[in-house]
């Protein structure tokens, strides 16, 4: 008998050891996926991934009004990736914008929004990062031009326009609004772009979410606060939703580059979380809507201009759109009411008419119907006649544009 | 299909036919794989026109699949042939090309993988036919630059790299003469020996 267990000992030891490793995998695995998700909420794939490059083996130029920047490898390569960084230091990268020798992080790795990540779910990131596969390639050295090219200038940025801290819910708010606030304020980093970006590459806490041209890309990221641009104050949390998770819905869809965040971040969102953020950015608008003053062209040339447009939007746009913008949404967003079309910049509405686009195809609407570009067929005076005629006709109240704006615009950067 | 696609009209024509614009080729009735090819180029920019690597940025791999079944299996009538503008000296130097190659040179005919009607083979070589002669020397241009490549081996850009500006001009112009091909359909699947490996093309 004694001879017998002693026998069974070491099967009994490997028993007990393969069910703790079992059950560590298994840990590992729900920890990675967790990672992968948030990530996918932080949408680090769009930056950290050239165009036919090595998932997150970085790469990508970013066009800035400084310069070029070049994205860096994140993949889990010893000597050009992040192999040697230890959790402690993703999370002081993610936190605090320092890089493990503690030299300072450009802010266009938005960790003035990451900083609000909980060291939980930078762990969790950490663990899914280290679980991809490795790839060596080197970083390529930024282009930045004299004097953005001095790294100290980030002191100055950072004493500016970065609050380092953690998410700290409010208490006097639900549940759902608090995690959407964590979503959209920290991973989701959406103040990025809706936030006026200033001259000196920063966005002000107290303009925050009031929208913006964003640099270089000549796409207006609208304000999420006002309810005559982007404020989402009177849509139901399903047009929201249906927005930010398929990309269309029946008050508009999703285009320029907010069809990339639709397309590598916010599908993947599961209903809770894609529900959250659509009451905390409701929320967001509630308040009352800041007057912005437009220049109005003469009357006379307005006038000029609608019964210009007309004609070109019956021939043009009418059959998709309807005779009188009413749309067939979700696939052909309505152009009457559509707080797009009226807001107080009129470049994505002029963008839309000379380029055209598609929505992203998402799984939840994987073959998306796609809008014609027209800068091949209409002169820079008609385009600016039938914006004119769509921002001020069927109740819409958007002002009138001139076809110097249109022509400006022929050369904006289109990917 | 059609009302998804109609982004696509504005250039390529309701059925793919084409336009009056010369750089804007017709699309219908050309290989699944050749139009599927081209799109995923595009979305992925290894192909580069920015108003279609705009378009294609944010679409899947199934859906563009889907697209180009849709142009493939289109068959609008062939435009009347281009009226040559070119000498006769340069049609034969063209067809001559095009027809034969030019061995010593180590040019190899557009027959040879385009078959020889032109028409093209399953899975993923384009017909040359109705298409205009603007358009076809931007292409053999294009791999010429740089800013059309394709899988590798590209032999394309192999091909376009071996032809003169005079080459250029008298194929493109000895091809958009050509007439509407008699039987539009494709040659099958590896049916023709092809001279080159090409990346685009399993055999």
């Amino acid at each position: 008998m004694p001879r017998t267990l002693k026998a069974l000992l070491p099967a009994l030891a490997a028993f007990g050891l393969s069910i703790g490793a079992t059950r560590a995998m298994a840990q590992d695995a729900a920890l990675i996926a967790k990672g992968e998700y948030l990530a996918r909420a932080g949408d680090c794939i769009a930056c950290h991934t050239a165009r036919e490059g090595k998932t997150f083996a970085g790469g990508l130029p970013m066009k800035t009004p400084f310069g070029t920047l070049y994205t860096s490898n994140i993949t889990p390569d010893p000597q050009t990736g992040i192999g040697t960084w230890t959790s402690d230091q993703f999370y002081q990268m993610m936190h605090n914008g320092r890089f493990p020798d503690g030299g300072l992080v450009y802010p266009a790795m938005p960790f003035a929004s990451y900083t609000k990540v909980t060291r939980e779910d930078s762990d969790a990131i950490y663990a899914y990062l280290r679980s991809i596969a490795s790839v060596q390639q080197p970083n390529r050295p930024h282009d930045l031009t004299f004097p953005f090219n001095n790294r100290s200038l980030i002191i100055g940025w950072r004493t500016l326009f970065f609050k380092e801290g953690e998410f700290k819910p409010d208490p006097t708010k639900s549940a759902e609004w608090n995690r959407g606030a964590y979503l959209v304020d920290g991973l989701g980093h959406c103040g990025m772009c809706h936030t006026a970006i200033n001259a000196l590459g920063g966005s002000s806490d107290s303009q925050a979410f009031e929208g913006g041209l964003i640099p270089m890309q000549n796409w207006y990221a609208p304000s999420l606060t006002s309810n005559k641009e982007a404020g989402l104050g009177d849509w139901t949390i399903q047009e929201i939703t249906d927005y930010l998770r398929t990309g269309v819905s029946s008050r508009g869809a999703v285009y320029g580059p907010m069809a990339e965040v639709v397309y590598n971040s916010l599908q993947y969102l599961n209903d809770d979380d894609i529900r959250a953020m659509a009451i905390y950015l409701k929320g967001l608008a509630q308040g009352t809507p800041p007057e912005k003053l437009a220049t109005p062209l003469p009357s006379a040339e307005t006038s000029l201009l609608v019964s210009l447009g007309k004609p070109i939007y019956d021939r043009q746009c009418a059959s998709c759109h309807g005779a009188t913008g009413q749309g067939m949404p979700p696939n052909y967003p309505p152009l009457a009411g559509n707080q797009s079309i009226e807001m107080v910049s009129a470049v994505n509405a002029i963008r839309m008419v000379l380029n055209g686009g598609y929505p992203p195809g998402t799984s939840g609407n994987p073959m998306p119907y796609g809008m014609p570009p027209f800068a091949h067929r209409l002169s820079d005076d008609e385009v600016a006649a039938v914006v004119t005629y769509i921002r001020t006709s069927w109740g819409n109240r958007g002002e009138p544009v001139s076809a110097r704006q249109a022509n400006e615009l022929r050369a904006a950067t289109l990917n | 299909m059609a009302a998804r696609v109609l982004a696509c009209a504005s250039c390529h024509g309701a059925e793919g036919e084409g336009t009056s614009d010369v750089y804007f080729p017709r699309l219908a009735g050309k290989p699944a794989g050749y139009l599927y090819n081209q799109l995923i180029a595009f979305r992925d920019g290894r192909r580069k026109y920015p108003p279609m690597n705009y378009l294609l940025e944010f679409l899947p791999d199934a859906y563009l699949k889907q697209i180009a079944e849709h142009f493939a299996a289109l068959r609008p009538p062939f435009p009347a042939p281009a009226t040559p503008t070119e000498s006769k000296d340069v049609l034969a130097r063209g067809e001559l090309i095009a027809r034969n190659g030019d061995p010593q040179r180590g040019i190899p005919p557009c027959a040879a993988c385009h078959n020889p009607n032109f028409g093209g083979m399953e899975p993923a070589i384009p017909g040359l036919l109705g298409l205009r002669a603007s358009y076809i020397s931007a292409q053999l241009g294009g791999w010429r630059y740089g800013t059309r490549t394709a899988a590798s081996p590209d032999c394309m850009q192999i091909v376009a790299s071996l032809l003169t500006e005079n080459d250029v001009k008298a194929v493109a112009a000895f091809l958009s003469s050509r007439p509407a091909p008699s039987d539009p359909s494709f040659a099958p699947r590896g049916s023709l020996p092809m001279p080159l490996a090409c990346g685009s093309e399993p055999n």
